[in-house]
């Protein structure tokens, strides 16, 4: 399929005006190729970026100041990304979990084969369902008149909200989230179970090890970097999430992007600087997010490679 | 009785018969290489050793006793594998000592075993670096440390020495020898490569399509193969058809010229025979009346280095012929017509069916 | 290691459950819009909905013209990256995973911030949703072409072309294209889920779109947010499972992760 220069080596000239190919430096020329994309990502991402950094540092008279992160500091707002951060270590810590047993399931556990490629295909699809028609899919298995809620009632007699279960509370968007996070879990963690060599395993029961020391020895000490990269992405993913909140729970559970949500439509006291500082604050949380993602994986693919 | 005996062995995957009625016994202290190409069960056969697979039927017992029912974990043998399989979230010592580590022994122990060890294979004060900072050949050789630290009975090889360069290999190879010679440790060793079976083991399994095509000494392969597979497969041969002319006599004709060999107990009802010829038993004719002699047209004068290698025509067929490089010898030219000789029991004949 | 393969299943399982539940809830509730009868009625009043019509056709457009504009831009670049300037790939590809550290509640509020005055007042052109769009999908659309061109050779393939005398648009067109066909067309379909269920940048943007239709109908109604659920679910599945479908055996692992937000 790849056509081969091996055999038209010898009837080629010994110099081809090949244009550009084999130049090395970095000229006007070969950056221009790249502007289109470049304005792009200037004009809709970072400069928007930009504006909402600039306007962070605004003062209500114009100047610079930094009063508006100062407002970040009021106890709703501190609450707000204590429950988001809560939310998100919740979502990410439980989706890790049970998404890296299941990973660990179809991989190296041994399932068979069609039962992994339906799982990364639901996965594919799970990982997408997320908003509204997520929501709205609790809102069918758990909510007051929900299916499980009903049935649970109709098998074992006792009524999940009377107990004190609310699917529009923290542990109520929590389980929704973990329908997106779960997936996504599984979806970056093969690809580094599939590195884990049959050989290692092999070897290690060779020693004499069994397969508990195989784990605590060998296998999480080599997935460990995988692992927190993952876990750390899940945090990014789940902190950042508007839609299934929004859909879910309306502006009932004050996360950072609801609140953020409500100073773009103005529903709040419109308080445009503490939308800008919530928003930058979003920013660093990812991009440490991102960044812890990154050095972890360059770790993790070393030894899986 | 053997140290390391399998009897009848049979592995299946699926309807596909892996191995079949292998039976080997094997004495203490001994190195038996399982030689053979891809696909003849020679791996599987070591992994039934180590108990990494299950044998369909038969028994694998070391020093008496039968394993086939204990886990790998528990059978003391210790692995080398062809990728080396070194840990790479532990140092080279670490890897070492796992086995150890792994049977509670104390630290103390671990720490003298594992110096003892990387003396033995010749890495001392590396205990201290990563599987990724060392050579290929060196995590060879700690794969093999870590495989003999824990003082197993049976030490098996996968292919070690195939991922490494030539180089590499040929150093090695003499190496692990010298060290399972000191140690006396009973030594299964697979390869496809026959140099190395030839040159380390006291004996070789040929297999071939999941059976024991022939047992016996290097020596013994070489020279006496049993069947023309075994020939063809361990060391370079000519292989010629041949007619019958007389088969009490003994005579054949190859492309009309008589020649003497001996032949099979069934020759009269072969119509073709086939003669399988090592190339280093042929020499350019020196008129000795108890050899065969052959006349044919050079076609290509090879040079190898220690060796020259002759291409010859004689009528329809090809035939090659090793000597060793001499500078003081002139070499024939291509198209000239040579005569070559070869002692009568050089040939190995078979009739053209069995091959 | 029979233990494992014990264990294996019941995790699978116990996932397998908590995935389907929802799904099958959402169904049959789907169904109850009749009292005491199953019947499809909260489906067929939502398909006659005429807002249903319109937003859905909406999203769908808007999803075509989003999946045009991102390969437009990303295709060119990332072969020109491939070709002539490797270096600077990992520029590149850092700004490709930029969408990731600005979420799309912070990219609308961004948006809206920088372009609802002069000089550029397009806070109410669909150039900006689109353009949002583009950025959402811009992570999974590169990497599909990434990874699609780092299956085809594309540099060895290139230089055949120009050897035998191509032009560079002649050579995107008909050579480097057609090979990234399964790696554009799975790129299409993820992004097309993205657009068609996405809310945050439609609802903020204040447009007709699918996602805050659906909003709405959950506000008002009860049974039809389920129709529209697994109707949604469908669309998704349909995706990514001829989006699977194209990328099998082709060495291209499309990692469809992430998405609506």
């Amino acid at each position: 399929m790849i056509p081969s220069r091996g055999n038209g080596e010898g009837a080629l000239p010994a110099r081809l005006p090949l244009r550009g190919v084999r130049r090395s430096g970095a000229g006007i020329r070969t950056w221009i190729g790249l502007v289109p994309f470049l304005l792009f990502a200037i004009a809709f991402m970072i400069a928007p970026a930009g504006s909402l950094l600039v306007g962070s540092f605004q003062g209500p008279q114009g100047g610079f100041s930094l009063t508006s992160f100062g407002r970040l500091l009021r106890p709703a707002i501190l609450r707000s990304y204590l429950l988001t951060i809560e939310v998100s270590l919740v979502t990410a810590l439980g989706g890790g979990l049970f998404g890296f047993l299941i990973a660990v399931g179809v991989t190296i556990g041994g399932l068979p084969r069609w039962v992994r490629t339906f799982l990364t295909t639901f996965s594919g699809v799970a990982s997408n369902f997320a908003g509204v028609p997520l929501a709205f899919a609790f809102v069918a298995t758990l909510g007051r008149v929900g299916l499980v809620t009903v049935l649970v009632k109709f098998l074992f007699g006792i009524s999940l909200y009377d107990s004190g279960f609310n699917l529009y509370s923290f542990w109520g968007l929590s389980l929704t989230y973990l329908y997106f996070q779960l997936p996504l879990m599984i979806l970056v963690m093969t690809p580094a179970l599939d590195g884990m060599r049959r050989e290692w395993s092999e070897a290690c029961e060779n020693l004499g090890a069994s397969r508990r020391q195989y784990w605590q020895y060998v296998a999480f000490p080599i997935l460990l970097p995988s692992l927190l990269s993952a876990v750390i992405l899940l945090f990014g993913n789940a902190f950042g999430a508007y839609a299934t909140a929004y859909a879910l729970t309306g502006g009932l559970l004050n996360l950072v992007p609801i609140l953020i949500g409500a100073q773009i439509r103005g529903d709040v006291l419109h308080d445009p600087s503490l939308g800008y500082a919530l928003a930058v604050g979003m920013i660093v949380v990812m991009t440490l997010s991102i960044l812890g993602y990154n050095v972890l994986q360059r770790r993790a693919v070393r030894w899986l490679s | 009785m053997a140290f390391l005996e399998l009897h009848g062995v049979v592995k299946t995957f699926g309807g596909t018969i892996v191995v079949d009625s292998f039976d080997l016994d094997v004495s203490q202290g001994e190195f038996v290489s399982l030689l053979g190409g891809s696909g003849c069960g020679k791996t599987t056969t070591l992994r039934m050793i180590a108990g990494f697979e299950t044998p369909s039927g038969g028994t694998i017992s070391i020093d008496g006793v039968d394993v086939v029912a204990a886990p790998p974990n528990r059978r003391s043998v210790g692995m080398v594998f062809q990728h080396y399989a070194l840990f790479p979230n532990m140092t080279a010592g670490q890897n070492v000592g796992f086995g150890l580590k792994v049977a509670r022994r104390s630290a103390e122990e671990i720490r003298g075993r594992v110096k003892e060890m990387f003396r033995l294979i010749g890495m001392e004060g590396m205990e201290g670096r990563y599987p990724s900072q060392l050579s290929g050949g060196q995590q060879q050789r700690v794969a093999l440390a870590r495989a003999l630290a824990a003082r197993p009975r049976v030490l098996l090889l996968d292919e070690p020495l195939s991922a490494l360069d030539a180089a590499i290999r040929a150093r090695l190879r003499e190496e692990i020898r010298a060290i399972q010679r000191s140690l006396g440790i009973t030594t299964i060793y697979v390869t496809h490569d026959q140099e190395e079976a030839l040159s380390m083991s006291d004996r070789v399994v040929v297999m071939r399509e999941g059976r024991i095509a022939q047992v016996g000494t290097p020596l013994e392969i070489y020279n006496r193969p049993a069947t023309p597979f075994v020939a063809s497969f361990v060391g370079s041969l000519n292989v010629v058809p041949a007619q019958v002319v007389d088969a009490e006599a003994g005579t054949l004709s190859v492309a009309g010229q008589v020649i003497a060999g001996k032949l099979p107990a069934e020759a009269g009802r072969c119509g073709e025979v086939m003669i399988s010829l090592r190339p280093e038993l042929i020499s350019i004719s020196n008129g000795h009346p108890d050899f065969n002699q052959l006349t044919g047209t050079v076609t290509n004068v090879v040079f190898l280095g220690p060796t020259v290698r002759l291409f010859l025509r004689v009528g329809d067929s090809d035939l090659f012929l090793d000597m060793f490089n001499n500078p003081r010898l002139s070499l024939p030219a291509l198209g000239e017509s040579i005569t070559v000789s070869f002692p009568r029991d050089a040939c190995l004949t078979s009739c053209r069916e069995d091959a | 290691m029979k233990k494992s393969r014990w264990w294996s299943w019941l995790w699978m399982v116990l996932g397998g459950l908590y995935f389907f539940l929802p799904l099958a809830a959402t169904f049959l509730f789907s169904l109850r819009a009749k009292k005491g009868v199953t019947s499809f009625a909260a489906y067929i009043h939502v398909l006659s909905d005429p807002q249903f019509v319109k937003t859905f056709t909406f999203s769908v457009e808007m999803a075509a013209l989003t999946i045009v504009a991102a390969l437009a831009l990303i295709v060119p670049t990332a072969v020109w990256v491939h070709v002539r300037f490797p270096r600077v790939k990992p520029l590149v590809e850092t700004i490709a995973l930029l969408p990731f550290v600005i979420p799309p509640i912070v990219l609308v509020f961004g948006l809206i911030s920088l372009y609802s005055r002069p000089p550029l007042p397009i806070v109410s052109s669909p150039v900006l949703l689109i353009a949002g769009y583009v950025v959402l999908s811009l992570p999974y659309v590169f990497r599909s072409v990434d990874t699609g061109l780092r299956a085809i050779d594309l540099r060895t393939l290139v230089e055949a072309a120009q050897s035998l005398g191509s032009r560079a648009p002649t050579t995107l067109l008909r050579v480097v294209i057609p090979n990234l066909r399964a790696a554009l067309l799975s790129a299409a379909f993820l992004t097309f889920s993205i657009v068609v269920g996405e809310l945050t940048l439609a609802v903020m943007l204040a447009w007709p779109a699918f996602g805050p239709y659906m909003a709405q109908v959950g506000r008002n109604l009860a049974y039809e947010p389920a129709a529209l659920s697994v109707i949604s679910f469908l669309l998704t599945w349909g995706s990514i499972a001829l989006m699977s479908v194209l990328t099998r055996g082709r060495g291209i692992r499309g990692t469809a992760a992430g998405g609506a937000h």
